[in-house]
């Protein structure tokens, strides 16, 4: 699972959770892997993302590192900055671990990178 | 940004991903064929320009064929789900043979959970929903709702020909717009025990859907 991911995933549809955002993440096996630099496409999805969360969720797996905490006004024109977010949404990958529900505390293991959301009957709303 | 791939060349790669090992009649496991899959991302990029570099969801990606097509044609990222436990090992398997980087793969059902944090996200929704026989009526039609309430552009999605008219009508009710942008046919080979002949050929509409606006 990757940042990008991570950032747009929620715990909303369990009973009783109102938001479900951001889920914690817990990571006991993270790996980078090369992805082709895409200047246009991490531009166009930077004004889609909670950056703030990202931010805090690359902190919280010690890959903040060089990554501004907000957005760069002319980020578009930024290389720098674009090739940091770039590493951080797309390269950064928790292979093994688990997601936490901010409200319920209910966990979402991780395996093989991919993060299981399935919930059981009793805990759909 | 490189030239896009001949289709020939993305039909190969398509062909060559591993299917679904023991396909469950409960999620109504047809694989979708390499060729299809190729000409309908291929018609989808080079009329309407709806892969490169844009966000893609393919929905129910079982094996992968569309949401791996699209990041062979130059996705900026996909993301895959399917509800199923082994469609979402085979998926990863094909990532990783595919040696595609862009892509992540989340075990979710798409239809009956919230797992998204914000509607209209994803540039592009790629499905081949089930088509809403044995025992799941009306699930295709869900699949298209649920396809539209992500996208903030277009829907694509493949359905029974003969199931035209009755999208028509929806897409109506659902004050969207919607045309079928290519017509195909389905080799089915027979995936399941109930299908009496070897494979018959079936018509299939490549459809793409839009928001107002």
């Amino acid at each position: 699972m990757k940042l990008i991911t991570h950032n747009m995933l929620t715990s909303k549809c369990l009973k009783g959770v109102v938001t479900g955002y951001p889920l914690a993440i817990n990571a006991t096996d993270v790996k980078i892997s090369e992805v082709d630099f895409n200047p246009e496409f991490i531009s166009r999805i930077i004004p889609k993302l909670d950056w703030e969360v990202l931010w805090k969720a690359a902190e919280s797996i010690g890959h903040s590192e060089g990554l501004p905490q907000t957005i760069d006004p002319k980020f578009e024109d930024n290389e720098e900055f674009l090739r940091k977010a770039h590493k951080v949404l797309l390269e950064v990958e928790v292979e093994e671990g688990y997601l936490t529900c901010p409200e319920s505390g209910r966990q979402f293991p991780i395996s093989k990178g991919i993060p299981n959301m399935l919930l059981t009957e009793a805990e759909v709303q | 940004m490189s030239a896009l791939m001949k289709l020939k060349t993305l039909e190969g790669y398509l062909q060559d991903l591993s299917g679904f090992t023991k396909p469950k009649i409960q999620y109504e496991q047809y694989e979708t064929p390499a060729h299809i899959a190729a000409v309908a991302l291929y018609t989808m990029q080079t009329q309407f320009e709806a892969l490169e570099n844009r966000l893609v969801l393919d929905a129910g990606c079982g094996p992968g064929v569309l949401g791996i097509g699209a990041a062979f044609l130059g996705a900026g990222f996909v993301t895959a789900v399917d509800i199923d436990e082994d469609a979402v090992e085979i998926i990863n398997e094909n990532v990783e043979e595919a040696e595609i980087s862009n892509i992540d793969v989340i075990k979710s059902d798409f239809l009956n959970c919230n797992t998204f944090r914000w509607e209209n996200y994803f540039d592009t929704v790629l499905m081949n929903p089930p088509f809403g026989t044995k025992n799941n009526t009306g699930i295709d039609m869900k699949f298209l709702q649920m396809g539209l309430n992500l996208s903030c552009d277009s829907v694509y999605s493949l359905h029974k020909s003969s199931t035209r008219l009755h999208i028509q009508k929806k897409i109506k009710e659902w004050g969207v717009k919607g045309s079928v942008i290519a017509e195909l046919r389905y080799n089915l080979a027979a995936t399941y025990k109930f299908h009496k002949q070897q494979s018959k050929d079936i018509a299939v509409d490549l459809w793409r859907l839009t928001h107002h606006t």
